[in-house]
């Protein structure tokens, strides 16, 4: 549906790719349609796409709607064994992925491939485009396997209602003037990846990938695409940053870039202040979502930004680490661990609901209460103005000597000192505490800092409890591909190295 | 007169006009488009005469009721204007959130 009316909208106008080069919306209309015969033939009953992102991925994610199919982005990167098992869960399907991927799964798994070209090869005249799509909200539209940074992943249900409702819900047709470029460098097996594509297709606005990301090539592709907007993760934000800075003086900057959002994670404080240094003229959005819910559902706006920034009233300035007020159409709720709703400014966990939060997982039962909250295991709390603090993972939560310690505001001090390029404060079991605070540190290079004096600067601004009990310096902490940081990996080598043996 | 559940699609019987439910109210309400009742899109028109006075309908513009308790959009544009119980639907006014993706 959202297709069909861009089609009818601004069919001529560039939806992916290069001004010159790129396919247009119609382009991408007519060979999802063409795709969708394709899939409803085999026979299948899921879409993959096991491959990096390219134009073929709006073709074969529309392609899969208007066949009725879930689609299914995988992560390239898994090991074959991994794709194997998640391959295993969704058979018989057919898979978007070119012949090299193809040759790293078991040929006993009912999964056919269909390569990159192949969807975008010049229309058989003999394939008659089927109009009657599959209209049903309560179809799968997309099927996510969440990032399992703990334990087996699970399978997200998006339903066509959910994705159709954050779409309308936040976008508005063709709001997106002509000379407007976003570029994506997310890959499309995260949630961010998909909003992206198709909420910039719904509002006009021309897309430019970035398969692999790599600070130098993001900088390169903004400046020669005439990049308009773009979403970063954290770490991607980081190493832009570093790489502007590395330009010296005579960086030209990005003049183009009228908008950058970021998400996915906790945003380190230093970064996004040497951002908004470096880049004055660009209009910064902090979103807050997850998977679960369809991506957005709350932001920071610009306006919000650069008050915050500049306010000397401390209870404004802290706004530039929130994530902003939740959407429209999104109520926010900070709940304690009966279920009961906590006042501003008491932390608890973030509940959701909304048309577009599905909570929903394949195979498990729905997660969302009766009234259509839904939990999401982040931890936070909401200041007077309704703003949505996220503190992080529930299960993250550092419990010494019954007391709830959450790891986030330790981290934010330990990362105001100047010598800290990156950490991460985890609980690691004690005897006599139940956890022990140990903070993980990166070094910035050849900087030196003493131990007692990052314990002296948590203590002077937390609570004393919350000082760390050790601090370990390691050369680089554990990431996923899209700069999750994986603390049980992290807590089994500091649990390990406690042991006396080798990280 | 009919229920508007959000999702709902509605065809009209007079036009190529057809908007998707953004938000309904509680209680049921005489859709129309170009003065005759809209139908649930893929079923038969039903006969009306068609009042082509109103400036039609755009594609991907949002229509809403004074009270704000019915917001459709629409899907595909057509010659004929969108009522609700005799009333005509207004053209709303976009806010635009800050695009986040």
């Amino acid at each position: 549906m959202l297709l069909e009316m861009a089609a009818g909208g601004f069919g001529d106008r560039v939806a992916v790719g290069s001004l010159d080069g790129g396919l247009t919306v119609k382009q991408i209309f007519d060979h999802a349609g063409v795709a969708a015969q394709r899939f409803r033939s085999a026979n299948v009953e899921n879409v993959a796409m096991i491959d990096i992102t390219s134009p073929s991925l709006p073709i074969c994610l529309f392609g899969a709607s208007w066949a009725g199919l879930p689609f299914v982005p995988l992560n390239y990167r898994l090991t074959n064994q991994e794709l194997d098992a998640l391959l295993e869960r969704i058979s018989p399907a057919v898979a978007l992925m070119q012949p090299e991927t193809q040759e790293r799964i078991s040929d006993t798994l009912e999964v056919h491939s269909v390569t990159r070209d192949e969807l975008v090869a010049s229309n058989d005249p003999e394939i008659e485009i089927s109009t009657d799509w599959n209209m049903d909200g309560e179809d799968t539209a997309i099927l996510l396997f969440t990032s399992g940074t703990t334990g087996e992943p699970k399978a997200a249900v998006l339903r066509q209602r959910h994705l159709v409702s954050y779409i309308l819900g936040s976008v508005e047709f063709m709001s997106a003037g002509e000379e407007e470029a976003a570029l994506i460098s997310v890959p499309p097996y995260h949630i961010a990846g998909i909003a992206a594509t198709l909420s910039n297709l719904y509002a006009g606005r021309r897309v430019v990938q970035l398969p692999e990301f790599d600070a130098g090539k993001w900088v390169e592709l903004v400046r020669s695409e005439s990049v308009t907007s773009a979403m970063v993760v954290p770490t991607m934000l980081s190493r832009i940053v570093d790489y502007l800075v590395s330009e010296g003086p005579d960086s030209q900057g990005l003049p183009t870039l009228r908008a950058l959002s970021y998400g996915g994670g906790k945003m380190p404080q230093p970064t996004i202040e040497t951002a908004l240094e470096l880049l004055p003229d660009t209009n910064f959005v902090n979103a807050y979502g997850l998977t679960e819910t369809s991506s957005t559902v709350a932001l920071l706006g610009p306006e919000e930004h650069r008050e915050a920034f500049s306010s000397s009233d401390e209870s404004v300035r802290r706004r530039i680490s929130s994530v902003g007020r939740p959407l429209p159409a999104i109520e926010v709720s900070i709940r304690d661990e009966e279920g009961n709703e906590l006042p501003s400014d008491e932390s608890g966990e973030i509940w959701v609901k909304g048309e577009q939060v599905s909570g929903e997982y394949k195979g498990l039962q729905l997660t969302l209460t009766e009234d259509g909250w839904f939990p999401t295991h982040d931890g936070g709390w909401l200041d007077e103005e309704g703003y949505l603090f996220v503190t992080g993972r529930i299960d993250d939560v550092i419990v010494k000597g019954g007391q709830n310690i959450s790891p986030g505001e330790i981290e934010e001090v330990l990362l105001q000192h100047s010598a800290v390029a990156d950490v991460a404060a985890i609980g690691v079991p004690d005897q006599q505490w139940g956890e022990k605070i140990v903070a993980a540190i990166v070094l910035h290079e050849a900087q030196e800092v003493d131990e007692g004096e990052l314990k002296d600067s948590v203590k002077e601004q937390l609570r004393s409890n919350r000082t760390p009990d050790e601090i370990v310096f390691l050369d680089e902490l554990p990431y996923n591909e899209t700069g999750k940081l994986l603390r049980r990996v992290l807590k089994e080598q500091l649990v390990n190295l406690g042991d006396g043996s080798t990280v | 007169m009919a229920l508007l559940k959000a999702g709902g699609r509605w065809a009209s019987s007079v036009c190529d006009t057809e908007v998707i439910v953004v938000k309904g109210p509680e209680d049921e309400v005489s859709l129309t488009c170009g003065g005759v009742d809209m139908v649930a899109a893929g079923s038969d028109p039903v006969s009306g005469e068609f009042d082509d006075s109103g400036d039609g309908t755009q594609l991907g513009k949002r229509y809403v009721d004074d009270d704000d308790t019915i917001e459709v959009l629409c899907t595909k544009p057509g010659a004929g204007s969108l009522g609700a119980n005799g009333n005509a639907l207004q053209l709303k006014d976009a806010k635009p959130l800050p695009a986040s993706d």
